[in-house]
């Protein structure tokens, strides 16, 4: 046992603090901790992204993140995003185009989708398949989830009320295979 | 997958860094985005009783120009280079490398510095950097030294970076020419089963100058000299780039893994270093 560290971290506008050993990966800070368990566990090897939180503005594997190194930092998981009675309009896009279906993918999904359409608003198909290549759904084939994440999208253009930061629209497409 | 019990420190500069260096000796390590270094942990393939995250130490960040070169500061992440338009001009391969480089989430964590100095031959910088005459700039307690990319990886692991010593930046000539990376892997987000970086100068409808290196094909990168200069002075017609993959086969050195048998990785190198020679020759 290494000594434990006192950690500070905002989650989802709420300020935490705690002692923890460095070596706590922040997944499992969140979800046994902090009991915030939207972010799930799929592989915890960084591959499947159903761990993903936004950690300083950054889409981030928690499962790929010592406590220590997020000391400090402002994270936002989906809990963050919408709740029951107030569902963020890629939830609902989700909800409506069938972009799940057990749903253990959802959370990371949409927590990246949210970072992924703050960098480019209106993205194409294309560029939403290339943006979420770090996130892997065993169930719907893709296809929903690519349709949930431009439907948002156009509703939120639409509304004009992501609350996303100015549009650095980023185009990652060309080099992808 | 619970790493091993480990001391967390969090110096401000580089000289915090380096006493933590010498303080620990081979019980310390640095860790930049840690998306190599971590799961090594996991696995407990790599104890790092004292571990020296980077992420706080000032002047490790950043790209900056000159008339002649580009230095990348050893933090800068593979999402600052996607995202720099000013070097997506003066250095295109970096950028189309970058987007082959694993998957969005790594690609915020995952920096230049540390994808050159692990010496994981399936890294994708450390071919990209040979062919781009890199120099890295290594900070220790005995002061400060340039290492050619092309003299730096040793093998699976194994650098010029001796254990006290910090990798600071990465400096690139300004490439001119055609570029091409080219990566041949098994899905997204997996590391290659071959890839090429190719720099082509045309003259005329002449090839001036050739640079050529490879990837996972070694222990190490593969930076053929003869390869290139098999292009040189050609119109880079079918037998010039025969040559230069025939040159280029004849310097790796592949392994049979889970992508794949020698015999297979061998065709994959030539298919896709043919690609990337067509591809840079088509863009100079
Ligand atoms: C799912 C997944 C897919 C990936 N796919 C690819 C891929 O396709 N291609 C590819 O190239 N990489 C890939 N990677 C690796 C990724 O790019 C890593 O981020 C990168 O190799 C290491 O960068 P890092 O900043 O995370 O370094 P770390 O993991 O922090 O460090 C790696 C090593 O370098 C040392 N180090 C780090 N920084 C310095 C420094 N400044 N000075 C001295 N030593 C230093 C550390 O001590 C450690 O030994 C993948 C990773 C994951 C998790
Ligand atoms: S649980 Fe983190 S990437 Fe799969
Ligand atoms: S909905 Fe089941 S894994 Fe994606």
């Amino acid at each position: 046992m290494s000594k434990k560290m006192h950690i500070k971290l905002t989650v989802n506008g709420k300020p935490e603090e705690f002692l923890a050993e460095p070596r706590e990966l922040l997944i499992y800070t969140l979800r046994e901790r902090l009991n915030i368990t939207g972010p799930h566990i799929g592989c915890e090897t960084s591959h499947c992204g159903a761990c993903t939180v936004t950690l300083n503005g950054k889409s981030v594997k928690a499962c790929t993140m010592f406590v220590a190194q997020a000391d400090g930092a402002d994270v936002t998981t989906i809990e963050g995003i919408g709740g029951p009675d107030t569902l963020h309009p890629l939830q609902t896009a989700f909800k409506e185009h069938h972009g799940l279906q057990c749903g253990y993918c959802t959370p990371g999904m949409i927590t990246r989708a949210m970072k992924l359409l703050e960098e480019n608003p209106d993205p194409t198909e294309e560029e939403i398949r290339f943006g979420m290549a770090g996130n892997l759904c065993r169930c719907t084939g893709y296809q929903n989830i690519v349709k949930s994440i431009k439907a948002a999208a156009s509703e939120m253009n639409a509304a004009g009320s992501s609350g996303r930061e100015a549009a650095g629209s980023k185009k990652e497409v060309e080099a992808a295979e | 997958m619970i790493p091993a019990a480990f001391e967390y420190h969090r110096p401000k500069d580089l000289d915090g860094v380096l006493s933590l260096l010498t303080e620990h000796g081979d019980e310390a390590r640095v860790m930049a985005g840690g998306h190599s270094l971590i799961p090594m942990m996991k696995l407990r393939m790599a104890d790092v009783p004292h571990l020296i995250d980077l992420q706080d130490v000032a002047g490790l960040t950043g790209i900056s120009h000159s008339d002649n070169t580009i230095r990348l500061g050893a933090m800068v992440t593979q999402h600052d280079i996607i995202g720099d338009a000013k070097l997506a001009e003066r250095a295109p391969i970096l950028r189309e490398a970058a987007l082959q480089i694993a998957d969005p989430q790594v690609r915020y964590m995952g920096t230049v510095g540390g994808n050159v100095a692990n010496g994981d031959p399936g890294n994708d910088m450390p071919g990209l950097m040979q062919c781009l005459d890199a120099v890295f700039t290594l900070v220790g307690p005995e002061g400060t030294r340039d290492v050619p990319a092309r003299d730096f990886y040793e093998a699976a692991y194994m650098t010029a970076r001796e254990d006290d010593e910090v990798l600071t930046a990465v400096t690139i000539p300004v490439p001119r020419g055609g570029y091409a990376y080219e990566k041949q892997k098994r899905k997204i987000g997996d590391y290659a089963t071959a890839a090429a970086a190719v720099q082509i100068v045309k003259d005329g409808g002449t090839c001036t100058a050739a640079s050529i290196a490879m990837t996972n094909l070694s222990d190490t990168p593969v930076y053929s000299d003869a390869a290139g200069a098999a292009l040189i002075g050609t119109s880079l017609d079918d037998a010039a780039r025969a040559a230069a993959v025939a040159a280029m086969l004849g310097d790796i050195d592949p392994t049979e893994d889970n992508r794949g048998p020698v015999a297979f990785k061998i065709h994959v190198a030539g298919v896709i270093l043919n690609r990337a020679i067509e591809r840079a020759w088509a863009r100079a």
